[in-house]
């Protein structure tokens, strides 16, 4: 009950023919997600997100998983200074990040723009993928990728034939964790956003600090669902790979 | 041998995600870290300004009691939660983990939100209350630790239940039933047996909701009061009001060094390896 009531609650809420958040609501109507369509700022930030999210998720993944097979296919000096080093935005604060971006985009020049906010949100997803794809290649056997190179194949060929379909499960599953840990993303933005560039986060922030109206529920039900989206997307392509462990 | 040059060559991928965080993570924290001591002087001024006034070491005394508040109740909530997940039936625990990871999964400004709707004083909690005749006066649930406290336990709940659920479902029964058997009554076989097998799932469960804790922004500022505020959002505050580069640095390696001395302690002292995928 207190884990799922409140968001189920917002979800009910934005669909309220009433103009203030009340529970339950009076009618029923579309009006709030009307409202959405017709404002071209929610339009343009949720544009904005999804301008940030595809680019960071594809980078964060494509960087993520050739960090993952390094560290765990080659014999890298100071391995576990660069595992820590590339797992560090998970565990450093938020918040400092958030601050220390935002201090030197604005000497860079990134400030307020969309490839700082796709920089950051990169930096910012590395991890994820790094964990997911590195737990899945401790489970390849190895000895099939050497006989691949016995036989021949080149390493890139080696990877693509043999490693990559057996990982594939886990990379899709680290860049749409990427994907949604960048849409989600609100504090890092909050910093390097400007009004003109802005996610749906940071407009959704700046609205419920002002009247809150159904507008704002309809948003968040947007984003919940887009999360919901993604997770059930992972629960089946984990269950076809035979993934018993059912976290994100 | 191919194989030798295949790894050699294969290590070099860890270079372009290094590179990243090393311009665009580890640089910018050192630069934060320099402008708390050179900034607007050199010294350690900043440092003294946030561990000497009374008004920044009551934000930070409340950045810590909240924090542990918040990780007590998730244990509280989170071990039944836990231990019932373990021993429900298949179907049962499906669900139960969907129930967990669907909140795990949404985005916290969309919970924080729910609860800023929920907790007003006309809310639907009040409501209920008042409907029921429980309380004569709506309760003031928002913009008061109460509030914050409501909001954080709810959304890190998932961090205290997921390495908790992973130790105690390799606990095997067999403990409990030769404790049984040998004559100790439930509880006293629980406190003796169960708990100290689960401890590692507690300090772990226990180091991560403290440690995000300490430094959680959303949920205070949107649920907290004006006065009671965390380290997070004093440091957003001096940043975005004052342009307060050097007391807000010091702030925020404050938090960072308090992070990492948590971190290591459960680390290295009680020798669980956190697992920060939770």
């Amino acid at each position: 009950m207190y884990i799922i009531a409140p968001i189920v609650i917002v979800l009910i809420i934005s669909f309220s023919s009433a103009q203030f958040l009340t529970f339950p609501p009076p009618g029923y109507s579309m009006q709030w997600y009307e409202n959405i369509v017709d404002n071209p700022a929610w339009l343009r930030s949720l544009w904005t997100s999804l301008r940030v999210m595809l680019p960071a998720g594809i980078a964060a993944t494509v960087l993520g998983t050739a960090a993952a097979l390094a560290l765990n296919r080659g014999s890298i000096p100071g391995a576990a200074i660069i595992n820590g080093i590339l797992m560090a935005p998970l565990v450093v604060p938020v918040i400092i990040t958030a601050a220390a971006l935002f201090g030197v985009f604005r000497i860079w020049g990134l400030y307020g723009s969309i490839g700082g906010l796709i920089l950051a949100h990169t930096v910012l997803t590395i991890p994820y993928v790094l964990s997911t794809v590195g737990a899945s290649l401790q489970l390849v056997d190895k000895r099939l990728e050497d006989a691949a190179a016995n036989l021949g194949a080149t390493p890139w060929a080696a990877f693509r034939l043999v490693t990559l379909p057996l990982i594939l499960p886990a990379v899709l599953s680290g860049l749409l964790f990427a994907m949604v840990i960048s849409f989600d993303e609100l504090v890092v933005s909050l910093f390097i956003s400007t009004p003109v560039v802005r996610p749906v986060t940071v407009q959704m922030w700046s609205n419920i600090r002002g009247d809150v109206d159904p507008t704002i529920a309809a948003i968040a039900t947007l984003i919940f669902l887009f999360s919901l989206a993604a997770l059930l997307v992972e629960s089946v392509t984990s269950r076809n790979s035979g993934r018993k462990t059912p976290h994100p | 041998m191919p194989s030798t040059v295949t790894r050699d060559r294969r290590a070099l991928l860890v270079i372009p995600a290094t590179a990243l965080l090393l311009v665009a993570f580890v640089y910018p924290v050192f630069w934060l870290l320099l402008r708390s001591v050179s900034d607007p002087v050199w010294g350690a001024h900043n440092y003294a300004t946030a561990l000497g006034e009374v008004i920044y070491l009551k934000v930070l005394w409340n950045t810590v009691a909240i924090s542990g508040a918040t990780t007590v109740f998730c244990l509280l909530f989170g071990y039944p939660m836990a231990y019932t997940m373990v021993h429900a039936g298949p179907a049962a625990k499906r669900i139960l983990i969907y129930i967990v990871l669907i909140p795990f999964w949404t985005s916290i400004l969309v919970r924080t939100f729910a609860w800023l709707v929920l907790l007003q004083p006309k809310g639907l909690i009040n409501d209920m209350l008042l409907g029921i005749g429980l309380i004569a006066e709506p309760l003031e649930l928002i913009y008061n630790r109460t509030g914050v406290l409501i909001g954080m336990v709810q959304i890190l709940l998932p961090f205290m239940v997921f390495p908790l659920f992973s130790v105690l479902s390799r606990i095997d029964d067999g403990y409990m039933k030769a404790a049984a058997n040998l004559g100790a009554p439930p509880l006293p076989a629980f406190f003796r047996v169960y708990l100290p097998l689960s401890l590692p799932g507690v300090l772990t469960g226990c180091m991560l909701v403290f440690i995000i804790s300490l430094g959680y922004f959303i949920t205070p500022a949107l649920l907290g009061g004006r006065r009671d505020i965390m380290v997070a959002q004093l440091i957003q505050e001096q940043i975005d009001l004052f342009g307060n580069w050097g007391l807000s640095a010091a702030l925020a390696m404050i938090l960072l060094a308090g992070t990492a001395l948590i971190f290591t302690v459960t680390y290295k002292v009680f020798g669980v390896k956190p697992d920060i995928r939770a």
